[in-house]
């Protein structure tokens, strides 16, 4: 489980395990994502966020090490407070990490918010989503900062755009530290 | 090219073309029907047709009254819905729409939302008690690839078509009618254009891509400008990892299909304006 501010998520990883006949692929392992919003259930924004957090995890994971399996990743959403989306992925590479599974690179999500007047503001709260002129999110890899996945909420100019991703990928630093010190903990007793 | 299709597309790759001849930037031909006559929907208020080559998308824009919300009673709705029937490609199966289709249908909204082509407190006709409800429904007819591009080009052609006639309540019954002689075209504030581009082997990026090459490709990105220069979406699903400069040139590729797309459109709509 994993909580940055109020929101926290819950990642569940199966894998890789037997695959159904109709699902399996030849080559590579079948990755499928389940989002559970806090209340309600799933619909067209869980799929769309679904089929991010699926394609995201199949650039990194190495599929081919692991042919005619299925890997499920299930994420259950505790409590939503602002920078959802960034939780997911974040939560989702730390159930990869955990579970020990083959990656050719680590991932962290990162929310940025443009504010009215202009200004850049990391990780939102939902008070402040709601008030911002616009919301990037962004995958950033651990391998050289690139950018694995990016969405957009509301308009920005092409320079706001580029801002976001530069301060995105310096804030990438301090999530990558932060697994890191979580998996030396979890394996150093 | 069926036993080693990443083989056989590589070896176009190397000298910068594709099967079909076009060059890595190049775009397929573009055509768009809007209106009654042209388009095939009568019972539509607004209907466009977007052929992308292959790739045929149908757009049909139903306006419908209704009560709008509790929390935002100055704003109508407007509910696009993305349909990919098995018709179009043999990997869709009938049944309840797939991730693709409702991925789409999400995308498609957040478009509409992102850009403000349209604003909420247009359609609505008495704050609080009576709304428009547009129905945007797109269906897929043939699908080649570049779905999303096609399918905000044909949102847009049959917004543009649409006419609402003029709704006024009557203050004595409390009750809506509407005058159907005269009508008013829906008033689009932007102009939001689609560009989609698929990722080969973590450096090359192709424009327009067909389906093959997107069975093919290592990832996609999609990016929505306006007039403006804005971006209005960026999306990535996932895929290889792209840097910085190369998310730009997708950019300023993107800004000038605007510009051609924005040519079409008025072109095509002037056609079809009665004099």
């Amino acid at each position: 489980s994993l909580s940055s501010g109020d929101t926290s998520v819950l990642a569940g990883l199966y894998g890789p395990a037997e695959a159904k006949l109709s699902k399996e692929l030849p080559d590579r392992a079948a990755l499928e994502v389940l989002l559970r919003p806090k209340v309600g259930l799933p619909g067209v924004l869980e799929r769309s966020r679904e089929q991010l957090l699926r394609q995201t995890c199949e650039a990194v994971v190495l599929g081919v090490l692991h042919p005619r399996t299925a890997i499920s990743l299930v994420l259950q959403v505790l409590s939503d407070a602002g920078s959802l989306l960034s939780c997911c992925l974040n939560a989702a590479c730390m159930a990869l990490l955990d579970a020990g599974l083959p990656l050719t690179a680590l991932f962290c999500g990162v929310t940025c918010a443009l504010q009215p007047d202009g200004t850049i503001l990391l990780d939102p709260t939902a008070r402040q989503e709601q008030d911002a002129r616009a919301i990037l999110t962004f995958a950033i890899a651990s391998s050289e900062r690139k950018v694995l996945m990016a969405t957009t909420k509301g308009s920005c100019s092409v320079e706001e755009m580029q801002q976001c991703l530069a301060t995105a990928q310096r804030a990438a630093d301090t999530i990558f530290q932060f697994y890191r010190d979580s998996v030396r903990r979890r394996y150093s007793k | 090219r069926t036993v080693e299709p990443l083989e056989y597309y590589r070896r176009f790759l190397k000298e910068n073309c594709r099967p079909d001849g076009r060059e890595l930037g190049e775009f397929r031909t573009t055509t768009v029907n809007i209106g009654k006559c042209l388009c095939s929907i009568t019972t539509a208020d607004g209907s466009a047709l977007v052929k992308l080559g292959n790739t045929t998308v149908i757009c049909g824009v139903k306006a419908e009254l209704a009560a709008p919300a509790v929390d935002s009673a100055n704003k109508g709705y407007i509910v696009p819905n993305v349909e990919l029937p098995s018709l179009c490609a043999e990997r869709f199966r009938s049944g309840p729409p797939g991730e693709e289709a409702q991925a789409a249908s999400q995308f498609i909204a957040d478009v509409i939302e992102n850009s403000q082509m349209i604003m909420k407190e247009d359609l609505c006709i008495a704050s609080g008690k009576l709304a428009w409800v547009l129905y945007c429904d797109i269906i897929c007819l043939d699908y080649d690839g570049n779905l999303l591009d096609a399918s905000v080009f044909a949102l847009l052609a049959a917004l543009k078509n649409v006419q609402l006639p003029l709704v006024t309540i009557n203050e004595e019954t409390g009750l809506s009618e509407v005058n159907l002689k005269q009508k008013n075209p829906l008033i689009i504030r932007k102009h939001p254009v689609a560009t989609s581009f698929a990722i080969f082997d973590d450096t090359l990026l192709i424009v327009d891509p067909t389906a093959e090459e997107e069975d093919l490709a290592t990832g996609t990105v999609t990016i929505v400008t306006d007039e403006e220069g804005r971006l209005c979406s960026v999306h990535k699903p996932g895929g290889s990892p792209l840097t910085g400069a190369k998310l730009q040139d997708c950019i300023t590729r993107a800004i000038t299909r605007h510009k051609e797309v924005k040519k079409l459109i008025d072109k095509v709509i002037k056609s079809i304006t009665p004099k």
